[in-house]
């Protein structure tokens, strides 16, 4: 029985798909849906298997993983950085929060061309893009996992007289890892997002770039295909920081709990 | 009877003065505790006992310098816990606290928990190891050194929290209701071993209970608080011989202090 459950999502996911793919199948064809509007899956397969083949693919997948995790570096870094000092220093924290909270409500799509006209077509404008919408769920949760640090484990450091450096090796920044890496997780879409983004608007490499050739161009299966192998990679990453885990905390619960669930 | 020697001036471990302490909580003040004067001797083992709201932890927290008193004086062997606003490092070496909770770093083994403050006074690392392991032996969590806190049960984390309160080698350990989280046989267990590990490192003891029968079997004097606002009730020598075991709960004369506590703790409410 336990064994059973265990295995389901092993089962039962793949089933799931296979059956949204069927009524997809099922929709376009019952509907007579034009193949510019929704190709049939067959042809997506098709078209996908041409995008592999095609040499010039893997250099737009190069481009758009540069980009993304170029970006993604950036952003751990200042978020981390900024989120410490932050978290640490509260009455910078409280000046700085309305600026803070106005950053994060604008919508920073919006930003590209500007991006676009101060760093190029180039991958600069793109990284920075990717940075930027990385930077803020690893600054916010870096800050939360600062000040999250337990009342009592702040008596300890207290009552052995430490530095604010000593209390922040070793109390501070490890309590922060979990929320650090939960901002990461989230942050790695985001500086996907952002690279796509950016290639969609300027430039002439990466998936995003392709996506809209292939738009232009009529070529709406080999946009599906580019969708399809772009969700991949997100897919790749997304599991990649997740793995990152239990490298990187494995002493936490949540580490514990997802090992029992092997 | 006591087996150790009378107090002299010199023998001085803890020295409160005229102690009080206020609470400012949005513009009300609490008095805490008020008129402490008490000479704690070099090797004693002292109980805090009291109803709830009575101060002891506000006191203990006063020695440990996690709280500046409002007023009066704390003198650490000799030395002013406090110079201005400045916790005099010296006096706060000689200090290991063990909390309620036992705190522990989930981040860290064991044996980086229990040599923290080693760690924190740049001691190499072999020998902070070598030293974490001896501790872990002494209060009996040997062979878990390298084990993460949450995979031991709640009274071996209380012992891995008074290793390493011990492992700057203190002349005092500072302890706020240890054991209050653990069942009763455990707790009973806890009080033979930290009876032994008092004995084995000669430190002072300070400790804060709830518990009648804990007091009475741990301390070589009680000091009983009242509550509202916290002040000195009554200071009793417990004069059986060491190392006391569990039966000696059983006798007559333990039973007449237990008694003759209750009754004080009674008349407070
Ligand atoms: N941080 C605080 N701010 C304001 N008042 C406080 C604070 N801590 C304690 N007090 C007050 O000081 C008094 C003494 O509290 P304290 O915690 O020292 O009591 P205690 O004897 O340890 O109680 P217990 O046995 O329940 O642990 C109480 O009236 C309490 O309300
Ligand atoms: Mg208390």
């Amino acid at each position: 029985m336990r064994m059973l459950r265990r295995n389901a999502n092993w089962i039962a996911t793949p089933l799931l798909l296979a059956a949204l793919i069927w009524i997809w199948d099922i929709y376009v064809q019952a509907f007579e849906v034009s193949p510019l509007v929704l190709p049939r899956p067959v042809e997506v397969w098709e078209s996908k298997q041409q995008l592999l083949t095609d040499p010039r693919t893997l250099n737009h997948v190069w481009t758009t993983l540069y980009e993304t995790l170029a970006g993604f570096a950036i952003a751990i870094l200042v978020g981390v950085g900024l989120g410490a000092v932050l978290g640490k220093v509260r009455w910078l924290e409280r000046t700085l929060n309305p600026f803070i909270v106005g950053l994060q409500v604008m919508p920073k799509i919006a930003l590209v061309p500007l991006f676009i006209i101060w760093f190029g077509f180039g991958p600069t404008s793109k990284i920075v893009m990717a940075a930027v919408l990385a930077f803020f769920p690893i600054m916010t949760n870096t800050i939360l996992g600062i000040k999250s640090v337990d009342r009592g484990h702040r008596d300890v450091m207290i009552s052995l007289n430490a530095t604010r450096w000593q209390s922040f090796r070793d109390m501070e920044l490890p309590n922060a890892l979990p929320y650090i890496l939960t901002g990461m997780e989230v942050g790695i879409v985001l500086a996907i997002i952002g690279a796509i983004v950016g290639e969609y608007l300027g430039g002439s490499t990466g998936l995003g770039y392709l996506a809209v050739a292939t738009l232009n161009a009529f070529d709406v299966q080999g946009m599906f295909a580019v969708i399809g192998l772009l969700t991949i990679i997100g897919f790749i990453l997304y599991f990649a920081v997740v793995m990152l885990r239990r490298f990187v905390t494995p002493w936490h619960e949540a580490v514990l709990v997802t090992r029992q669930q092997d | 009877m006591n087996t150790r020697p009378d107090a002299t001036v010199a023998d001085t471990e803890i020295l409160l003065a005229n102690l009080e302490h206020r609470y400012a909580t949005d513009g009300q003040d609490v008095l805490a505790l008020t008129g402490i004067d008490l000479a704690i001797r070099k090797g004693e083992f002292v109980v805090l006992l009291g109803p709830s709201g009575c101060g002891k932890t506000t006191m203990l927290r006063i020695m440990a310098g996690l709280i500046r008193p409002s007023s009066g004086v704390v003198r650490i062997g000799g030395r002013p816990l406090w110079n201005n606003n400045v916790r005099d490092d010296q006096a706060v070496k000689e200090l290991g606290v063990v909390f309620q909770d036992a705190n522990l770093f989930p981040w860290m083994t064991i044996e980086d928990n229990i040599s923290l403050p080693l760690k924190l006074r740049n001691v190499p690392r072999p020998a902070r190891h070598e030293k974490a392991s001896r501790l872990a032996q002494l209060v009996g969590i040997g062979g878990f050194e390298k084990r993460w806190p949450r995979e031991l049960s709640g009274g071996m984390r209380q012992r891995a929290a008074i290793a390493r309160a011990l492992s700057l080698d203190p002349g005092i350990l500072l302890m706020d209701e240890p054991f209050g989280a653990l069942d009763a046989m455990t707790r009973d267990n806890m009080n033979v071993e930290l009876q032994r590990i008092w004995m084995a490192t000669n430190c002072t003891i300070v400790l804060v209970t709830h518990s009648i029968s804990e007091a009475v079997f741990l301390a070589d004097r009680i000091l009983l608080l009242s509550p509202r606002p916290g002040r000195m009730d009554t200071l009793l020598e417990v004069g059986f011989g060491r190392p006391r075991d569990l039966y000696v709960q059983g006798s007559a004369e333990f039973q007449t202090i237990v008694a003759e506590l209750r009754k004080r703790l009674d008349a407070m409410h």
